[in-house]
C-alpha cells in the first residue's frame, strides 16, 4: 500500500541524512577554533594534566578515527561522555527532550488554533472590515521574529500586567515527584490541576512567542486556499443543497484547502522546534535548546553532537508524520 | 398552465454599476420544461444563480421578484430561503468533473443533505440513493457509492450529478449547460437521460444552453436571452415557425437544422445586433428617468 511505501522509503532517506548530520557536525564542530580540554583544567595545570585529559577523552587521535570511535559508539546507543558535566550524554540529552517536545508541540497546537480561526473568521468575513484587519495583523505577526515576541510578552505580561511566569518550567514548590520528565502529560493523566496551571502559566509566553510567526503563516495561507476553494463549483453546490455559509466553509472547502497548507505547516514546524534554543533560553526554559546553548559555550563536544544528531532526528520525525498524514488527508494519494 | 417558477423584471447590477441582467421575466411551467438560449455572457447562468441564491458577492438583485409557485423567494428571510431552495429546487451543474467534493466518497455526496437538511433517516437516505444510482443506469451503484469522484469518468459523475439533483423530488432543476463539458457521444446519452428523467418525476426544469437544436428536442417553452434582456418568451413550435424578434429570427438562421443539416452557419447578422443594442440603450434611458 501507498502508506507503507511512503513509510519505508522515508525510513531509508532518514538514516542517510542522519549520517550526513552526524558527519558535518562532527568535523565543524572539531574545526572552530576553542579547546574543551582548556575550559576544564584549573589555571596552572600541566602539559602531562592537558595530555592525560586529551586521551581520556580520544582527542589525542586523528579527527577521522576519533569519527569512527564515536560513530561506532553511537550505533550502540552510546553517545559518549558530556566534557562539562561528564555524565552520559544519552541520559542528559533525552532527559531534556521532553520539555522541548512539550514546548513545541504546545506552540503547535496554539499556532493551528490561532492561525485556523484567523483563516476561518476571514473567509466567512471576506470583503468586509474584518478581513483587512486579519490580514493587517497576520503580516505585521510575520515581519516579527519570534524572539522579538518573547520580549514583547516579557514586557506585557511579566512586566507590565504580571500574570505569568516569565522563567523556568514549573515552580520549585509545586516540583512533585514526577516519574517522567513529561511534566505536562503527567501532571494531567494524575489530574494534579494545580501543578497543570503552575505548568501553564510557564509555558504560556515561550509557546505563545514561538507560535506568533507560524500562526499567522497559517492564517495567511489557509485563508488563500479557502478562498481559491470558495469559487468552486463543488461549493456552489452544497450552497445550493440548503447549506448554511459555516457548513460550506469548514465541511466542503476545508477538507481541500487544508492540503497545501498542511505541507507548509510541517516545514514550519522544524523551524518552530530551531526557534525554541533562543527561545529557551530567553525564558530559561530547561529543555535540549538551552542545554544546546550551555554545550557550545562549553565547547562540550560530545553534548553538541547528541543533540544536533537529536534534532535531525525530530525533524525527519515531523516529515514522515506530514507525509503521512497528507496520504491520509488526500484519497487521490490513497488509492493511488 | 399554473407556473411552478416565475421571475418578474429581474435586475441585477455589479457593485460598479455595470447591469448584469436587465428586467428579466420568463415562466416555468410545473412538470415543465423551459430553455434558455443566448450566447456567452449573455447572463443565462446569473439568472439561475439568482433563482437558486449563489449569485458572487459582487452582485446584487436591484429589482424584481422570483416567485416559486406562490412563495416569495424575495421576502424570505436568507436561512429560510437557503433550506426553502435546498428543499424544492436542484441545480445540475455544467461541469460534472468540478461539481463533486474530490475529498469525499460519492454516497455521502447524495444522501448527506438528505440527512442534514431535509431530516431523513440514514437508511432511507441510503436506500434512495442506491435506486436514483441505479435509475440514471449506474452499474454496480453499491460500488459507486464507496468511490471517490477521481475513480469515475465524466459521464459517470455527470449521472450521478442528476441523480442527486432528483433525490430530494424538486419541484424545479435547473440545468446550466449540463452537456457542454462531455464529448458529443456522451452529450446525447446525457441529454436523453435529462430529458426521461424530468418526465417520470414531472420536474419543472429551467434548461440553460446556447444550443438551439437541443432546446428544440427537449423544451415546451423557451426564452432568448441576450445581453442581460429578454427578447422573446415563446411556446417552442411557436418559435421555431414565427419567431418574433429579429435576433431570434437571425439566430435560427444560423442555426443547422435537420433539414439543412451543413447550415447556413452564417453570424448573426451586424445589423440585427445593431439594432439589438440599440433598443436596450433606449430601454436604459427610459428605466433612469
Ligand atoms: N463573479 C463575477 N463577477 C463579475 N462579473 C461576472 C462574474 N461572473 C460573471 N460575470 C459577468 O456576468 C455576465 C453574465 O455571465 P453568465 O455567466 O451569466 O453568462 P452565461 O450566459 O452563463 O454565459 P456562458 O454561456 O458562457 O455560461 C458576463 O458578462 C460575465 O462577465
Ligand atoms: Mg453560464
Amino acid at each position: 500500500m501507498n502508506l507503507l511505501r511512503v513509510i519505508f522509503l522515508r525510513l531509508a532517506t532518514t538514516f542517510l541524512t542522519l549520517f550526513g548530520v552526524a558527519v558535518i557536525v562532527f568535523f565543524v564542530i572539531r574545526v572552530v577554533p576553542g579547546n574543551p580540554i582548556a575550559m576544564m583544567l584549573p589555571p596552572g595545570a600541566t602539559e602531562a594534566d592537558v595530555a592525560r585529559l586529551q586521551a581520556q577523552y580520544g582527542f589525542d587521535k586523528s579527527i577521522p578515527e576519533q569519527f569512527f570511535i564515536w560513530l561506532g559508539g553511537v550505533l550502540q546507543g552510546d553517545f559518549g561522555t558530556s566534557i562539562s558535566t561528564r555524565q552520559p550524554v544519552s541520559e542528559l540529552v533525552l532527559g531534556r527532550l521532553p520539555a522541548t517536545l512539550e514546548l513545541s508541540v504546545v506552540a503547535l497546537l496554539m499556532a493551528c488554533l490561532i492561525g485556523g480561526t484567523l483563516a476561518l473568521t476571514g473567509t466567512r468575513m471576506r470583503g468586509t472590515r474584518t478581513e483587512g484587519a486579519i490580514d493587517v495583523s497576520t503580516g505585521v505577526a510575520l515581519s516579527v521574529p519570534d524572539f522579538l515576541w518573547g520580549l514583547v510578552l516579557i514586557l506585557l505580561f511579566g512586566v507590565l500586567w504580571p500574570v505569568f511566569h516569565i522563567s523556568g518550567r514549573i515552580s520549585p514548590s509545586l516540583d512533585i515527584d514526577f516519574t517522567t520528565n513529561f511534566y505536562m502529560f503527567e501532571a494531567l493523566l494524575r489530574l494534579r490541576f494545580d501543578v497543570l496551571a503552575d505548568l501553564v502559566g510557564h509555558m504560556f509566553m515561550p509557546a505563545l512567542a514561538l507560535a506568533i510567526p507560524l500562526a499567522a503563516i497559517i492564517g495567511q495561507l489557509l485563508k488563500q486556499s479557502l478562498k481559491e476553494t470558495m469559487h468552486l463549483d463543488y461549493v456552489a453546490l452544497a450552497r445550493t443543497k440548503g447549506y448554511s455559509e459555516r457548513h460550506v466553509i469548514t465541511r466542503e472547502a476545508l477538507p481541500n484547502a487544508i492540503l497545501p497548507t498542511l505541507t507548509l505547516v510541517g516545514v514550519q514546524f522544524t523551524f518552530l522546534i530551531g526557534g525554541t534554543v533562543i527561545i529557551e533560553r530567553l525564558f530559561s526554559y530547561e529543555g535540549l535548546g538551552n542545554m544546546a546553548i550551555d554545550a557550545v559555550i562549553n565547547r562540550d563536544l560530545p553534548l553538541i553532537q547528541g543533540i544536533v544528531l537529536l534534532f535531525a532526528l525530530l525533524f525527519t520525525v515531523v516529515n514522515l508524520v506530514v507525509d503521512m498524514l497528507y496520504v491520509v488527508l488526500n484519497p487521490r494519494l490513497r488509492h493511488a | 398552465m399554473s407556473a411552478q417558477l416565475s421571475v418578474r423584471d429581474l435586475s441585477i447590477t455589479l457593485q460598479n454599476g455595470v447591469r448584469i441582467l436587465r428586467n428579466v421575466s420568463l415562466e416555468v411551467g410545473a412538470g415543465r420544461v423551459h430553455g434558455l438560449v443566448g450566447e456567452s455572457g449573455a447572463g443565462k447562468s446569473m439568472i439561475g444563480k439568482a433563482i437558486l441564491g449563489t449569485l458572487p458577492h459582487a452582485m446584487n438583485v436591484t429589482g424584481g421578484q422570483i416567485c416559486f409557485g406562490d412563495v416569495d423567494l424575495m421576502a424570505m428571510a436568507p436561512k429560510a430561503r437557503r433550506t426553502w431552495i435546498g428543499a424544492n429546487a436542484a441545480l445540475i451543474p455544467q461541469d460534472p468533473l468540478t461539481a463533486l467534493n474530490p475529498s469525499k466518497r460519492i454516497g455521502p455526496q447524495i444522501t448527506r443533505r438528505l440527512v442534514d437538511i431535509l431530516g431523513w433517516a440514514k437508511t432511507n437516505a441510503k436506500a434512495r440513493a442506491l435506486d436514483l444510482l441505479a435509475e440514471v443506469q449506474i452499474t454496480d451503484p453499491a460500488r459507486v457509492m464507496r468511490s471517490y469522484p477521481h475513480e469515475l469518468s465524466g459521464g459517470m459523475r455527470q449521472r450521478i450529478l442528476i441523480a442527486s439533483a432528483f433525490a430530494a423530488e424538486p419541484k424545479l432543476i435547473i440545468a446550466d449547460e449540463p452537456t457542454t463539458a462531455l464529448d458529443v457521444t456522451v452529450q446525447k446519452q446525457i441529454l436523453k437521460l435529462i430529458a426521461q428523467m424530468q418526465a417520470e418525476h414531472g420536474t419543472a426544469l429551467l434548461f440553460v444552453t446556447h444550443d438551439l437544436g437541443v432546446v428544440s428536442k427537449v423544451c415546451d417553452t423557451m426564452s432568448v436571452l441576450y445581453a442581460g434582456k429578454v427578447l422573446e418568451n415563446a411556446q417552442m413550435r411557436r418559435f421555431f415557425t414565427h419567431p418574433i424578434h429579429p435576433y431570434s429570427r437571425a439566430l435560427l438562421a444560423a442555426t443547422p437544422t435537420y433539414s439543412n443539416p451543413t447550415g447556413s452557419l452564417a453570424q448573426v447578422p451586424q445589423k440585427v445586433i445593431d439594432g439589438v443594442e440599440q433598443d436596450i440603450r433606449h430601454h436604459d434611458i427610459r428605466n433612469h428617468i
